[in-house]
């Protein structure tokens, strides 16, 4: 069987499953961000008091923070009163971060375990080995009330990935020329399983922007092999016992796709779908307004650290805004630690703060009609960052840097 | 049986074109969703859209994030149903949760075009086009997630198979 197998048998209480076989899988963890306040309007009229575990239940925020609307600011206070009101153990007010590195930075990615989300990137936890998916609202309000739902047992695409790097280049390059040979809709309703040499030398951080964006082809779910960078990286994270699934020798995929990195280049999804993907250097030159460090896709440590390193000593582009969003605060602390911030506010950058910031449009940073932003997040949809008017290049931290001190998109 | 005017759109069309990200604070007015569905890159669908009609699509639709306005802005739009050659699985899931019907249909965007009247039968799985007078079957929705879209959707679901009475 393959991973998606095991642990949806494991959910839903049989020896085994089969795939496209409809499962009533257990949850483990359960996730919402601010649209918790949907859930909550749903679980209200199912006509329950309590929820089914209020220690499984994740309420954090971070797609709007601080509140950038009084609207915002009420369904902040709805759902501190409702966390109150419910018990919920595992409650992060606005100071934490994004939730796709808050829930691994506080032990709730385990391997083996079921994880949903009411978030689309909620695949970037099967960076430790759990099957995590993204569900709406409603459905969430269903497990919120009963702790299950129904899954479909879904097929797998295995990647292997073998090959050093060229310097520069990494995990948002690989993932990106994975999304542009397979498409949007190349992985839809398919768990992808990530396996090779590459991946096990990969840090964690790595591992989890492969996941993330694996939702750009329609991943369901999307696994890293988990290994003992993972487990140890969990049990430093949580005394919760888990179990390490792994697939079978004989696990039966839908397809298989070999990648060599070692002629890789620097990849970049041009305007306006992920899939457009091309090598950075077919657009070099085209003249930017705004680059972006930051998001669940590549807002961590290494993200800061490589940017740091391209713009120690320069100025950026006198034409550029320069926006760094560090993931979370513990990313945060650890990159002023390292001085990395202090680099970038000296190159010109602007900090914000630890959070979604203008990646789906919400705030912070938007664009005028015209304008073109490179950014390291996972959507370029048209107006997905201000007006439909505006552009948005997405890519590894490298390129943005770099392409921050040219004013124009550049190869690292 | 489901009857209305096709609405035509092509191929991935994502959440963030059926409801823009600037909206994701309006989280319970269900008829403020509505008033911003296809805003910012389609906005003449409002103007020329109309109660009950049918949403045909080409693959992938409603790619992108898990936002549930993308469902909830066009069951309360007053859309009927939205067929498509494919669907990606969130939305697709949201939309069954909130009780907007949706039929895989591969095909369909040869079958009809925007302007045309069309009958669906969920429980039989066919959509038949006035126009052209022809039939198309699309996939079957299982007997459970059938029950579902005609209990109205996921909440008033649980509440039955809770047994719960009480508003």
């Amino acid at each position: 069987m393959s991973m998606a197998q095991k642990i949806l048998a494991k959910a839903s209480g049989k020896n085994a499953c089969a795939v496209h076989e409809i499962v009533m899988a257990k949850v483990n963890v359960a996730m919402s961000h601010e649209n918790a306040d949907v859930v909550l309007r749903s679980f209200q009229e199912i006509g329950i008091d309590a929820v089914w575990d209020n220690k499984s239940i994740v309420i954090l925020f971070d797609h709007r923070i601080p509140a950038e609307s009084e609207k915002t600011a009420a369904t902040h206070k709805r759902l501190r009163a409702f966390v109150r009101e419910q018990g919920i153990t595992h409650f992060y007010d606005l100071k934490e971060g994004i939730c796709h590195q808050i829930l691994p930075e506080f032990g709730h990615c385990r391997p083996g375990e079921v994880l949903v989300g009411t978030d689309s990137h909620t695949t970037t936890h099967g960076a430790f080995g759990t099957f995590a998916t993204g569900i709406g609202a409603t459905e969430m309000a269903g497990v919120w009330a009963t702790g299950e739902l129904w899954l479909r047992v879904p097929e797998t695409i295995q990647i292997t990935v073998s090959g050093t790097f060229r310097p520069y280049v990494s995990a948002k390059d690989l993932i990106l020329h994975i999304i542009g040979q397979l498409k949007a809709d190349g992985a839809n309703y398919c768990a992808v399983e990530f396996h090779g040499p590459t991946i096990e030398t990969m840090s964690i951080a790595s591992r989890m922007v492969l996941s993330n964006l694996a939702m750009e082809m329609g991943a369901k779910v999307a696994f890293v092999i988990p290994d003992s960078t993972t487990v140890s990286y969990v049990k430093e994270r949580t005394g919760q016992p888990f179990e390490v699934m792994l697939p079978d020798e004989d696990a039966e995929y839908k397809s298989r796709l070999a990648i060599d990195v070692a002629d890789l280049k620097s990849k970049i999804a041009c305007p306006h779908a992920v899939d457009n993907v091309k090598d950075v250097t077919e657009v070099n030159g085209t003249k930017i307004d705004q680059a972006l460090i930051g998001s669940c896709t590549n807002g961590r440590l290494e993200d800061l650290a490589v940017a740091a390193r391209l713009l120690e000593g320069k100025t950026i582009h006198k034409s550029v805004r320069l926006l760094v969003i560090p993931a979370s605060r513990r990313v945060y602390l650890e990159a002023l630690k390292r001085g990395y911030l202090e680099t970038l506010v000296m190159a010109g950058g602007l900090i914000l703060n630890p959070g979604c910031g203008p990646c789906l449009g919400a705030h912070q940073g938007l664009l005028a009609p015209g304008e073109v932003c490179v950014a390291t997040t996972n959507r370029n949809f048209r107006g997905r960052m201000g007006s439909p008017e505006s552009s948005v290049y997405l890519a590894s931290p490298a390129t943005v840097a770099s392409s921050a001190l040219t004013g124009e998109i550049t190869e690292p | 049986m489901i009857r209305g005017t096709v609405y035509a759109f092509g191929d991935d069309i994502n959440t963030d074109v059926i409801y823009p990200g600037k909206y994701l604070s309006i989280t319970t007015d269900r008829e403020e969703m509505a008033r911003h569905c296809f805003e910012a890159v389609y906005p003449e669908f409002r103007e020329q859209a109309q109660k009950g009609d049918i949403i045909i699509a080409g693959k992938n639709f409603g790619c992108g994030s898990s936002r549930e306005q993308a469902a909830t802005c066009l069951k309360y739009f007053g859309i009927a149903a939205v067929i498509a050659e494919s669907f990606a699985r969130i939305f697709y899931r949201n939309a069954i949760n909130v009780g907007l019907p949706v039929l895989v249909t591969p095909g369909i965007t040869h079958f009809a075009r925007h302007g045309d009247k069309l009958q669906v039968d969920l429980q039989r799985g066919t959509i038949s086009n006035e126009r052209t007078k022809k039939k198309i079957k699309g996939a079957l929705l299982p007997p459970f997630i059938l029950e579902i879209i005609t209990d109205g959707g996921l909440i008033p679901h649980l509440r039955k198979k809770l047994g719960i009475n009480r508003s």
